[in-house]
């Protein structure tokens, strides 16, 4: 079985950022997401995040996610949470944030 | 593939309490996204084994090992870093009564993180939203009811997303609803946060609805381990008892019994 690796990646796309996860997001590197997902909000434009790849989330990672969500509405801003993986979609249901984040299929929605 | 590392490998256990042997000889060995439950009837020896499991006490003889780490052996680094992998739901909560819920839950993260104070708040009231607390985290456990501050020790425990939770007794002195929740939480979160759960009780109801496998001890032994359907099918005698809440014959040793009355170092 193939694992991808942690990682986090930040592209520019016409209209919108993308901040790419992979991996497994846990207390050992996700104050390395949060930084980049306060970065990709700072630039001004909307954010989605893409969790498509992620294969495990601990509730350190959800945090960077909600701040992040948090973050956005105090500036009238998007954040949309891209393509969510089942294993991530398992945390957010258990704490019934899939209902409180915007979700969307593919990348091209983060721009609504 | 080769099967994976168990989490807990137990071997040979003893136990001793003077000069009585509350284990004796339990292997025990549970792999990962297992629910195990242990299950026994007062004085069966599982609050001792869960003793074991968290370090709590040295075996007689034997080994207990977390992660491959043989607790024994450990030093107080590798030991700390079991630690912080490891939850623990006590029976009466054990909350800090001078610190508010959510204090408490935060206490973990602030004890064993660096993360700033934002993901911690933010962590911590996940938790308690998790456990159905949402919006409790400046009550006093003082002012929480029996099932609360259940709910409350579980969200400490699971503060720092361990890979593996211990609860023990989970429904006691619950009411069967709060109970019910209860187990519907413990399955949740092996489900969703990939938890590897051990489950003390002695509640057969909730034992059966959330193990996937059960080891039963009696007087200290390892009387079987296996799924659930297979413990309740099982012929022998002392777990039929034991399923079906019939008092056992206490077996009388009488020199042992003698000794224990009348020698000064019993």
């Amino acid at each position: 079985m193939n694992f991808p690796l942690n990682t986090v990646a930040k592209e520019d796309r016409e209209g919108y950022v993308l901040v790419r996860l992979s991996g497994e997001v846990d207390l050992s590197w996700s104050a390395e997401v949060r930084r980049a997902v306060l970065d990709a909000l700072a630039i001004g434009r909307p954010v989605g995040v893409d969790l498509s790849a992620v294969s495990y989330i601990d509730s350190s990672g959800i945090a960077a996610l909600v701040e992040g969500f948090q973050n956005a509405r105090t500036h009238s801003g998007r954040f949309v949470l891209v393509a969510v993986s089942d294993a991530v979609r398992a945390v957010l249901e258990l704490a019934r944030l899939d209902r409180v984040f915007v979700l969307v299929a593919s990348a091209d929605a983060v721009v609504a | 593939m080769n099967a994976p590392t168990p989490l807990i490998e137990v071997e040979r256990l003893d136990a001793w309490y003077g000069r009585r042997r509350v284990l004796h000889g339990v292997d025990f060995s549970v792999g990962a996204g297992e629910i195990r439950v242990i299950m026994g009837g007062s004085g069966s020896g599982k609050s001792t084994l869960l003793r074991h499991l968290l370090g709590l006490q040295r075996p007689g003889a034997g080994t207990v090992k977390l992660f491959g780490v043989d607790l024994a052996r450990a030093g107080e680094r590798e030991l700390q870093e079991v630690r912080k992998r490891i939850g623990v739901s006590f029976q009466g909560g054990a909350l800090l009564t001078s610190l508010t819920v959510g204090e408490n839950v935060a206490l973990p993260l602030r004890e064993h993180t660096r993360l700033d104070e934002s993901t911690i708040r933010i962590m911590s009231r996940l938790k308690l939203e998790v456990v159905d607390l949402g919006g409790f985290q400046d009550l006093m456990p003082s002012q929480l009811s029996g099932g609360m501050v259940k709910r409350a020790a579980l969200a400490r425990a699971i503060a720092m997303d361990p890979r593996l939770l211990f609860f023990d007794e989970p429904s006691a002195g619950l009411d069967p609803v709060v109970s019910a929740e209860l187990d519907e939480l413990i399955l949740r979160l092996r489900d969703a946060l990939r938890m590897t759960i051990v489950v003390v009780t002695h509640e057969l109801e909730s034992a059966f609805k959330i193990a996937d496998t059960i080891t039963v001890l009696d007087a200290g032994e390892v009387l079987m381990t296996g799924p659930a359907a297979a413990v309740r099918a099982a012929p022998n005698e002392r777990i039929q008892d034991l399923l079906n809440r019939r008092p056992r014959e206490v077996q009388v040793d009488a020199d042992a019994y003698l000794r224990r009355l009348t020698e000064e170092e019993a």
